[in-house]
């Protein structure tokens, strides 16, 4: 298990490399001169030469990756072209409510979908199982950002119980930080709970099915455990599936989100550096996300080995 | 132990049980107007095809019909004085496990794959507030020596995957009788395994029966297990109980044709006698065929399975050849070579004068159609989505024979099988495993192959239904003068249609000799063990008497 571990850290090395090569490829060959735009309207072309000498942009594009490259390695990752500070910086200022948004909607989907699934999986047919499949094609329905509005006019405008934007750190003040992150939270979790639950339930049934789960109403074992320790425990490997892939799509998520309740994450920086086309801000921002997706589904597929005996590697 | 408890005559109790089946059904009642009963220290038989009920009367007794599907319309059932169909859901599940216990048939599915077995078996006792090894009750390990599973103390730690399906089905029974119930029930429990695990099988549940003197409701389609093992028989079919009475005595003098049928249809050990030309020419033969799996990486130890080899064969046309061994012996990894199902990694397969063991898949293509296979589960081996008729013509017209055509010899083989030609646009589930299978040997016929391999093609067939894809397995081989190589686990069936027989044990041929042969005078120790685990060996079931001769030749 260890080995698999490591090994598996090893491979996330020739992962990342790929994703270097085609981000900064990308900038490179989208349209558009970084330089020129750095300029402005009113630039000489001296002043496009200056700045690109500056930015190292008139080196041969190999020299520019290999230099880039080591900078990367370094922890470098560059200067924000629009406001002029280490892009690693600007990235470690914004993390923590970003991920606090992440984190917090992932338990909350975990803790609401899984049961919601499981119980209506039970009541296979009956009236709960009907009311947790329709609640489920709802949250598929409505996009992000219309729920975001309607839950900011009921509860911060309309009922007055939460603030309508910002964020708190929970280092500040673990109250205000609830109360600041509740509607987020809530508008970025629906659909992963509707998706979530909906996994659960079709994994449920199905395990319910099972020849085992027989074999344990024929040893007498109650209802409760019947569903808790034999369906259940045997339907987490494709709903951790499904959750890893929420928080994966969950990162993209929250630029709506952070943008619509203001709170000051990657979410909103990734939209403020394409609007100011500030390339090594978005590189910067891509690597981060790719490194993320790589350790997520890292941990998921080692969460499979714990799940299920079957599964080693 | 738990005579004093019990009362020494009848534990259980079916009156005039009927049990309706959901609207829409080919009949109106699963079951109607059963009755039977069980005794303290008595093994009863529950025989009959799929279908006839007997698995419905046992899910009702222990309470485990599929609610709101099936639902017990009139009778009673007695266990231990109460009739279980009036007790609440609570009442039946303190019930459940503790006083009637019951065992299943697909050992491979029936424990929970995520829990340590010994977990499993501690969970009936928690689920009835009681604690193994205290109270006056067995420890774990305590159980899994009584069902004789070696070293318990390492083998509770296990979990199902890394037992064998013997195994399985051995804590199975010690889960069941961790509380002694006073009756235990048993589907078909030995139908998924070996011949000789099977035999091992049906000795513990005598012996286990033998100590704590509970009931036994037995529920089998195969005449040889009941023969082995039924202190008194019922027969079913449709739902309905067609005769009962003690073993001996339907055994001996059956009084309803389906019961005769049911008996003749059991398998003999006596090799079918038949004319066999000694130089038609080789069909099939295999060089030092030679399979190993392995594996192995910078960071793993390598690893060796030797799956097969050295497996030397040879197979006339017009024959039968028959592969004989328990699971993992590799007669099936020999059958799936033989057709490059998989690739051999070492030997020669000629089809007639062609190598094709060791071809290239583009210069396979066109000799594929030369030999064709059957699997097993007739269930899962038909494309659900398509129409019996489409699977049919699939292989041909691939190999650019006209669709009308093809369609010509659909009609045709369909009629040979006996499936009505007027079915080609039903679809699979309409049709029983039986008829599933026969379909499946339509599908091979159509390709108009030399050889054809059944790879355990009836062992998942009631014996009924076997018997009957046997003779059409050895009538289509005479009508088209084809070879077939019959893997099977049952020696009993390869005596029907083999010629001659190689006995497979760990990867090796261990005994390769014409049918009368082997039966009569058989070398090898495995070949011996095969022969005497067959279940009712002592019994000739085509003349309804003991069979003293087969077992003085089998024993000398």
């Amino acid at each position: 298990m260890a080995l698999y571990i490591l090994r598996r850290l090893l491979a996330v090395i020739p992962v990342m490399l790929v994703v270097a090569v085609f981000v900064f490829l990308l900038i490179r060959l989208g349209p558009g001169d970084p330089a020129a735009q750095l300029a402005g309207d009113a630039a000489t072309a001296e002043d496009i030469q200056r700045i690109r000498e500056r930015l190292g942009l008139h080196l041969p594009i190999h020299v520019q990756f290999i230099t880039w490259f080591g900078n990367i390695l370094q922890g470098d990752l560059g200067m924000s072209i629009a406001n002029n500070r280490p892009v690693s910086s600007l990235i470690l200022a914004r993390l923590e409510p970003t991920l606090m948004l992440t984190l917090t909607t992932i338990i909350f989907v975990v803790l609401v979908a899984v049961p919601l699934g499981a119980i209506a999986a039970w009541n296979h047919g009956r009236w709960i199982d009907r009311a947790v499949m329709a609640f489920s094609v709802l949250g598929f329905s409505i996009p992000v950002f219309v729920l975001a509005y309607i839950l900011i006019y009921v509860f911060a405008m309309w009922l007055g119980v939460a603030p309508v934007q910002g964020f708190v750190s929970p280092t500040d003040s673990l109250y205000r930080f609830f109360a600041h992150i509740a509607l987020p939270v809530l508008s970025l979790s629906t659909i992963y709970i509707a998706l979530v639950a909906r996994i659960t339930r079709a994994t449920v049934v199905e395990t319910l099915g099972e020849d085992y789960i027989r074999t344990a109403y024929s040893k007498g074992v109650r209802d409760r455990d019947i569903l808790l320790k034999h369906a259940l425990r045997n339907s987490w490997v494709p709903v951790v599936t499904v959750i890893g892939i929420s928080i994966a799509a969950l990162i993209g998520g929250v630029v709506v989100t952070e943008s619509v309740y203001n709170i000051p994450g990657l979410g909103r920086l990734t939209v403020d550096a394409v609007l100011a086309s500030d390339y090594p801000v978005i590189q910067g921002l891509i690597l981060v996300f790719s490194f993320t997706y790589v350790l997520i589904n890292l941990v998921v597929d080692i969460t499979y080995a714990a799940l299920d005996p079957r599964i080693r590697y | 132990m738990n005579a004093d408890r019990t009362p020494p005559h009848s534990i259980l109790e079916i009156r005039d049980l009927t049990v309706r089946l959901p609207p829409g059904g080919d009949r109106t009642n699963a079951v109607e107007n059963v009755s039977m009963h069980v005794n303290a220290g008595e093994i009863v038989c529950v025989v009959g095809e799929s279908g006839s009920g007997k698995s419905v009367t046992a899910q009702t007794v222990i309470g485990l019909l599929p609610r709101e599907q099936l639902t017990p319309t009139s009778g009673s059932v007695i266990f231990e004085g109460e009739d279980v169909l009036t007790l609440s859901r609570e009442r039946m599940r303190g019930l459940r496990g503790k006083r009637i216990s019951m065992i299943f048939q697909e050992p491979m599915t029936a424990l929970n794959p995520v829990v340590r077995v010994g977990r499993q078996i501690a969970e009936v006792f928690r689920s009835h507030g009681l604690e193994p090894g205290r109270g006056g009750m067995p420890s774990i390990s305590d159980l899994l020596e009584s069902v004789r599973l070696p070293e318990p103390e390492r083998l509770q730690n296990s979990y199902p995957h890394q037992l064998s399906g013997g195994q399985r089905q051995r804590i199975m029974i010690a889960m069941a009788l961790a509380l002694s119930p006073s009756l235990l029930l048993a589907d078909e429990p030995t139908t998924a395994l070996d011949v000789t695990t099977q035999a091992r099988i049906l000795k513990l549940i005598r012996e286990m029966q033998d100590r704590y003197h509970n009931g036994v409701l037995f529920i089998t389609h195969d005449f040889g297990v009941v023969a082995e093992i039924a202190d008194r028989v019922v027969v079913m079919r449709d739902g309905q109980v067609v005769e009962q009475g003690p073993t001996d005595r339907i055994l001996r003098n059956p009084q309803q044709d389906y019961t005769r049928m049911l008996i003749s249809a059991v398998p003999s050990m006596v090799p079918a006698k038949r004319k066999r030309a000694p130089d038609a020419p080789v069909a099939l033969r295999t060089e030092n065929l030679a399979k190993t799996y392995g594996g192995g990486s910078w960071f793993r130890k390598g690893w060796e399975v030797k799956a097969a080899e050295a497996v030397n064969l040879e197979l006339r046309r017009g024959q039968t050849l028959g592969i004989v061994g328990e699971s993992g012996s590799g007669k099936s990894t020999v059958a799936r070579c033989v057709v490059r199902l998989i690739d051999p990694t070492g030997g020669k397969v000629y089809l007639g004068d062609t190598e094709i063991g060791n071809v290239r898949l583009r210069e396979l293509k066109p000799m594929r159609k030369r030999i064709q296979i059957i699997f097993q589960d007739p269930y899962r081996s038909l494309n659900p989505r398509r129409s019996i008729g489409k699977s049919l013509i699939e292989g041909p017209t691939n190999f650019g024979v006209p669709e009308r055509e093809a369609w010509a010899r659909a009609v045709q083989l369909l009629e040979i099988v006996g499936i009505d030609p007027d079915a080609h646009a039903r679809f699979p589930h309409q049709f029983s495993g039986g008829q599933r299978q026969r379909i499946c040997i339509a599908r091979a016929l159509a390709m108009e192959p030399d050889v054809l391999v059944a790879d355990e093609a009836v062992s998942a067939l009631d014996v009924s239904v076997q018997a009957q894809v046997l003779d059409l397995l050895t009538d289509i081989r005479d009508r088209f003068d084809l070879s077939v190589l019959f893997i099977t686990h049952d020696l009993r069936v390869a005596a029907q249609v083999c010629d001659s027989v190689a006995v497979m044990h760990q990867g090796r041929v261990v005994e390769y000799e014409p049918v009368e042969q082997l039966f009569a005078a058989p070398t090898h120790p495995y070949t011996r063990e095969l022969l005497a685990a067959a279940p009712g060996r002592h019994w000739n079931f085509q003349a309804f008497c003991e069979a003293t001769e087969t077992v003085a030749a089998l024993d000398g």
